[in-house]
């Protein structure tokens, strides 16, 4: 048994809640790739009869103002809430993997100047500059997804040039430039992969933040459009109810984001442990 | 007073230093606002069947017809001298429509951090000074917790609890009861203006209606706070000088509060900085779950209108309030270390 298994076991044991995030995520994972199974109902069928009933045995979790079935609809939305969250959170991490990796392998202007976008950028309240850039660039999806992805790379470039920083004048990267390599291939061959493990923690942390985020700007009307399932406007359209008493409408998306960010922010601290232990609080 | 001239030397030195910070965050909401889909003139055009001559005199009415760059150094001029455009929707002038919405939504925002950090220092303390105990492990899955849950989903359930299950809470709906008399403008924080005016019913009133709001976005911002607390205080216990304290047998609870606490509060107080901005974006979501008539409000209004200016003006005020905030808790650090300033 290798030395990290060993390590990983070690941790796992004395820390079961990592194991149980490890496999709440797997879960929902599975849950929104298996959601057009798994949905006992159409997710954009409506059926007035059947409106606003609380959760029964036939509709688990109730349904909304259209009679549509809750569950359903959460299910077909972890679908989307996801591939948001996973391809902003991609997006900033290679974009600001790259970009970092250079500022802190190669510093002078261009490190500074890129110091200075990202200065501004973290000027501004991330979720407002969010905001801001949805409604710039057009209230659709794909939008979402570079404003998300845009308030998380100052984040992504910071953590990568530190990280760089640090290598650059170690021994192997002298050895490999001592070697004829050039400095593209030094930065994105050897010491890319060589701060891999610490950006995945950083992104298993950030995965949380980021569904939190695009959940909340379809929540205040921006990006996701009516009939869609989607976490954010579920509970945007059940907020209209919830002082009537109907708090399943609030509840059941609201619990779905809840425990997907949960999930995510434990697998990162786990994660975080078993690749630095020092890092530990 | 040398101390007072090294933090008013730092102050000075920060100032100086946000001003190409801020004149970025001008440049990118311009440019985003420009690029922004839709034409204007069209939109409030009296209908839509306008005519081209109409709307081309909107559109030279505001400025619309001159190349971007040129529309760039105007607006900066107009940012200067304080002008910040009329908002379309409103017909007022962007300026006074912010100064009347902006202490509602101050109120809101500090009497949360004010809530937060009553409750997360308190919990830190308590978390670090028996490390592994029942009451650490409670801290830490609290703190857990309430990063997950976002403030729109906290502040519904909140409400459904407290004014649909309990009927504590009044109807959330505005800053205070549309049946009661909202104070005479002084402030125009409605906690201060009433106890001005001894008004201690209405006061009650305006508590009762922002006790809720304040509260959802306490809950948000509590672990941060309680968990660098945590960390920072069990790092000065463990220091020499604690022990020097502990071993000369000095009262405990002075240890704690004046020795242990005092040194520990420097990383909080950076936290609170990153906290704030946290709370300002969280602003927007609060303010819409509670129809709180804000700045965040307003400005998502007008977003959803495709009115440039109010939004603009919103997300530059933003950027400013965190600059000032970051300024402030630079003076806070001075007076909380005296050796910060020295440097």
């Amino acid at each position: 048994m290798s030395a990290t298994t060993r390590h990983t076991m070690f941790v796992l044991r004395g820390n079961p809640v990592t194991a149980i995030a490890a496999a709440g995520v797997t879960l929902i994972i599975l849950a929104a790739l298996l959601a057009p199974w798994l949905a006992p109902f159409d997710p954009i069928a409506s059926d007035v009869s059947h409106a606003l009933l609380p959760p029964n045995a036939e509709h688990w979790a109730g349904t909304d103002q259209l009679g549509r079935d809750i569950l359903s609809r959460i299910l077909i939305a972890a679908r989307l809430d996801l591939s948001i969250a996973v391809s902003a959170v991609g997006l900033s991490f290679i974009v600001g993997a790259v970009v970092g990796g250079f500022c802190g392998y190669r510093g002078g202007r261009l490190d500074r100047w890129v110091g200075r976008v990202v200065d501004v950028l973290m000027a501004f309240p991330l979720f407002v500059l969010a905001m801001a850039l949805v409604a710039a660039l057009g209230n659709r999806v794909e939008n979402i997804v570079i404003a998300t992805a845009i308030i998380n790379l100052p984040f992504y470039t910071r953590f990568a040039r530190a990280e760089v920083n640090v290598r650059r004048n170690s021994g192997w990267v002298e050895a490999a430039r001592a070697c004829g390599e050039g400095h593209l291939t030094v930065v994105l061959r050897f010491l890319l992969p060589n701060i891999l493990p610490a950006m995945a923690v950083q992104i298993s942390l950030n995965l949380g933040w980021a569904i939190l985020n695009a959940a909340g700007l379809s929540f205040i009307g921006l990006g996701v459009t009516a009939p869609t399932p989607e976490w954010g406007i579920m509970v945007a359209e059940g907020a209209r109810f919830i002082t009537t008493g109907k708090w399943w409408l609030v509840g059941f998306p609201g619990l779905a984001l809840m425990l997907t960010v949960l999930f995510f922010n434990l697998l990162g601290d786990g994660l975080r442990d078993i690749l630095d232990p020092r890092m530990r609080t | 007073m040398t101390v007072l001239l090294g933090i008013a030397r730092r102050v000075g030195e920060r100032l100086l230093s946000s001003i190409p910070a801020l004149l970025g965050v001008v440049i990118i909401t311009f440019v985003l606002m420009r690029v922004m889909p839709g034409d204007p003139a069209v939109f409030f055009a009296s209908g839509p069947s306008a005519g081209k001559a109409e709307i081309e005199e909107l559109r030279h009415k505001m400025g619309l017809d001159q190349p971007v760059p040129v529309q760039l150094i105007r607006y900066l001029g107009d940012v200067a001298t304080g002008n910040l455009g009329r908002s379309l929707t409103t017909g007022q002038p962007v300026a006074a429509d912010i100064r009347q919405r902006l202490p509602a939504s101050l109120e809101l925002t500090f009497t949360a951090l004010f809530i937060a950090l009553l409750l997360s220092v308190p919990l830190g303390v308590t978390a670090a000074l028996r490390p592994g105990s029942l009451i650490d492990h409670a801290v830490r899955m609290l703190c857990t917790l309430g990063v997950c849950v976002p403030t729109f989903v906290s502040g519904l359930l909140l409400i459904y609890v407290f004014y649909y299950l309990l009927g504590w809470a009044p109807d959330p709906t505005a800053r205070i009861d549309i049946f009661a008399s909202s104070p005479p403008e002084i402030t125009g924080f409605y906690l201060v203006d009433f106890a001005l005016t001894g008004d201690w019913d209405g006061w009650w009133a305006a508590l009762s209606q922002l006790l809720l709001p304040a509260v959802t976005m306490a809950l948000f911002v509590l672990a941060p706070l309680a968990r660098m607390t945590r960390a920072s205080m069990l790092a000065v216990l463990g220091s020499d000088f604690i022990r020097t304290a502990n071993a000369m047998g000095l009262n405990r609870l002075r240890i704690v509060v004046a020795y242990a606490l005092r040194n520990a509060l420097l990383p909080v107080l950076t936290i609170t900085g990153i906290v704030f901005s946290t709370m300002l974006g969280a602003n927007v979501l609060v303010e819409k779950v509670f129809s709180w008539p804000g700045v965040a409000s307003y400005a998502l209004d007008a977003l959803l209108a495709a009115d440039y200016a109010p939004v603009q003006a919103f997300v530059l005020l933003m950027a400013t309030i965190f600059v000032c905030v970051n300024v402030l808790i630079d003076i806070l650090y001075g007076i909380a270390d005296p050796r910060v300033s020295v440097e």
